[in-house]
């Protein structure tokens, strides 16, 4: 049997997922199938439920305690809220880069490797030049390598900019070799300059990963995702190719959204 | 050019309301900066008064020698090693057991659930308990109960259970301190709450920790009423031998021989203050200087 038949071409499927916090019910009906190796943009206005999808798909909602779901949500065709279901192992398959980025107050080769050392069964050690091995590759492929390779050893919450932080935070889900990047307005705390380099980053990454992103910018759903979702109050309004959906949307609300005359 | 200014050199002139407005800002003003310098007042003259009237009893045979002629002289050694040896137990006792609890109220416990709820009210009644109340509670669960008898095992966990409060809200405010999305940041890439805790939450939550601990430390040289029942005595003329001896303390020490001796020279009790409140002085510098140290390398 071939490994490459073996892999789904569905990344993440959500299937009739409702999801309530507390009383208020956050997600109706939630039908999705996000596809492999692809970049897919989640935009609709705030609240409308983008974010809880995204928490979802690595189960950091639940650490809110109140909240409920009925549905499932199939991560590699295996339902990630089914019982037998280890937290660890999901998240070291699935990444999320955050709005704002989190660096961790230790050195940047200690954030790189941190989610490596963590997953490594107990008691092996790696050989020093592995692990060097590893932060470089991971450093090099979010194109932070040459700037940063001198000054591998400070803290990295101390001198770098928002930008070369959001790129450090990427770096670090790469040891791990994840299938999915989730990634929640990830450019939303950076300037210009900073969002094109990490949209081209996102760009990079394409086809290695699976990239779900999440954005307020119309313009970097546009740019930067091959596939589309819109949401609003909670529920998928429509889900296309990107092209077909800013050129021309199938709903009244999509239109109407990306023309931004409710937002 | 600036022919417009002089035309309209009546607007935004001070009306009564205002001069009135004014003057009462000055006054609250000054009012409120007397009594804050008024607080400053109680400290310089009790270290005034100490220094003036201690210092002469200071010397190094002071610190290094027993008590003699029925305390009325020699020196105060017994007792200043009885209160390293106390601070020392029930730091040994309350720090494991105090950040233990803080750990597990500020990473683990579900907020508002009633259990938490529970720990968290024994925690705030256990630091408003009077220490003389600690005492009996002491003398009954550690000397009778526990069979420990007057000791210092018994007294420095007397001292132990009165400063556990103070080290778990220290410790719990320390650990709260540490920004959320560092610990986001950990779970999210599988990192479990142990794993968080030790590579990240606890390496920064150190510095308050560290703070919380060594002012209880002062704390605990100074208490007096705890001891007392526990495990300190008068006066004994050898060092403990090991912790389940009694010991003297410089602060149960100086009570005794500023109200239970006649015929002390003025100058030892002030000696004896004067070592204490140094002691005191000094480690609280210690912990403010360690603080700055520590928070000033430490940015994010």
């Amino acid at each position: 049997m071939n490994i490459q038949e073996n892999q789904p071409d569905i990344a993440i499927r959500t299937v009739s997922l409702n999801l309530w916090y507390g009383q208020f019910q956050a997600l109706f009906d939630v039908n999705l199938e996000i596809k492999q190796g692809i970049i897919t943009s989640m935009i609709g206005p705030s609240g409308c439920g983008k974010s809880t999808v995204l928490r979802s798909v690595d189960r950091i909602n639940e650490r809110l305690g109140y909240v409920r779901i009925t549905g499932a949500i199939n991560v590699l065709d295996k339902n990630i809220y089914d019982v037998d279901v280890d937290l660890a192992q999901l998240r070291k398959q699935v990444g999320m880069v955050f709005q704002r980025p989190n660096p961790l107050p230790i050195s940047i080769y200690d954030n790189v490797i941190f989610g490596h050392r963590i997953h490594r069964p107990p008691g092996s050690k790696l050989h020093r030049d592995e692990e060097d091995g590893i932060v470089e590759a991971a450093l090099r492929r979010v194109l932070l390598w040459d700037k940063v390779k001198d000054k591998l050893q400070r803290k990295a919450t101390l001198d770098l900019s928002l930008e070369e932080r959001q790129k450090l935070c990427i770096a670090r889900l790469l040891p791990v070799k994840p299938a999915v990047l989730l990634m929640d307005e990830p450019c939303s705390a950076l300037d210009p300059k900073g969002t094109a380099a990490v949209e081209d980053l996102i760009w990079e990454l394409r086809g290695e990963y699976s990239i779900l992103l999440v954005t307020h910018n119309m313009a970097q759903a546009r740019r930067t995702s091959d596939e589309c979702v819109f949401m609003l109050m909670g529920r998928v309004m429509e889900h296309s190719k990107t092209d077909d959906m800013f050129v021309t949307p199938t709903r009244r609300e999509t239109a109407d959204y990306i023309e931004g005359r409710y937002g | 050019m600036n022919s417009v200014s002089g035309t309209h050199s009546v607007r935004f002139q001070a009306e009564p309301i205002n001069l009135k407005n004014a003057q009462v800002q000055k006054l609250v003003k000054i009012v409120l900066g007397l009594m804050a310098v008024t607080l400053v007042i109680p400290v310089a003259l009790i270290i005034l008064t100490l220094l003036q009237k201690g210092s002469p009893a200071i010397s190094w045979q002071f610190l290094t020698t027993f008590p003699s002629n029925g305390m009325t002289a020699g020196g105060i050694f017994p007792a200043l090693l009885g209160t390293v040896w106390l601070v020392a137990i029930s730091l040994l006792a309350s720090v494991p057991l105090g950040v233990a609890a803080a750990i597990y109220l500020s990473e683990y416990a579900p907020q508002d659930h009633w259990l938490t709820r529970v720990i968290n009210l024994a925690t705030i009644n256990l630091a408003g308990v009077p220490s003389i109340v600690h005492a009996l509670f002491g003398l009954g669960a550690f000397v009778a109960f526990f069979r420990l008898g007057t000791s210092i095992l018994a007294a420095s966990l007397t001292l132990a259970v009165m400063t556990l409060p103070v080290v778990i809200v220290a410790s719990w405010e320390s650990l709260q301190s540490v920004p959320q999305a560092f610990r986001e940041a950990c779970w999210n890439m599988g990192a479990t709450r142990w794993q968080t805790i030790w590579h990240v939450v606890l390496p920064n939550a150190l510095t308050g920790i560290l703070t919380g601990i060594i002012l209880q430390v002062s704390r605990a040289a100074g208490e007096t009423a705890p001891i007392m029942f526990t495990g300190a005595a008068f006066f004994l003329p050898f060092l403990p031998s090991g912790i389940m001896d009694q010991t003297m303390a410089l602060a149960l020490h100086l009570f005794t021989i500023s109200t239970q001796v006649p015929g002390v020279p003025e100058e030892i009790p002030f000696g004896v203050a004067l070592v204490l409140f140094g002691i005191v002085l000094v480690v609280n510098a210690f912990s403010i200087w360690l603080r700055m140290y520590l928070r000033s390398k430490k940015k994010w």
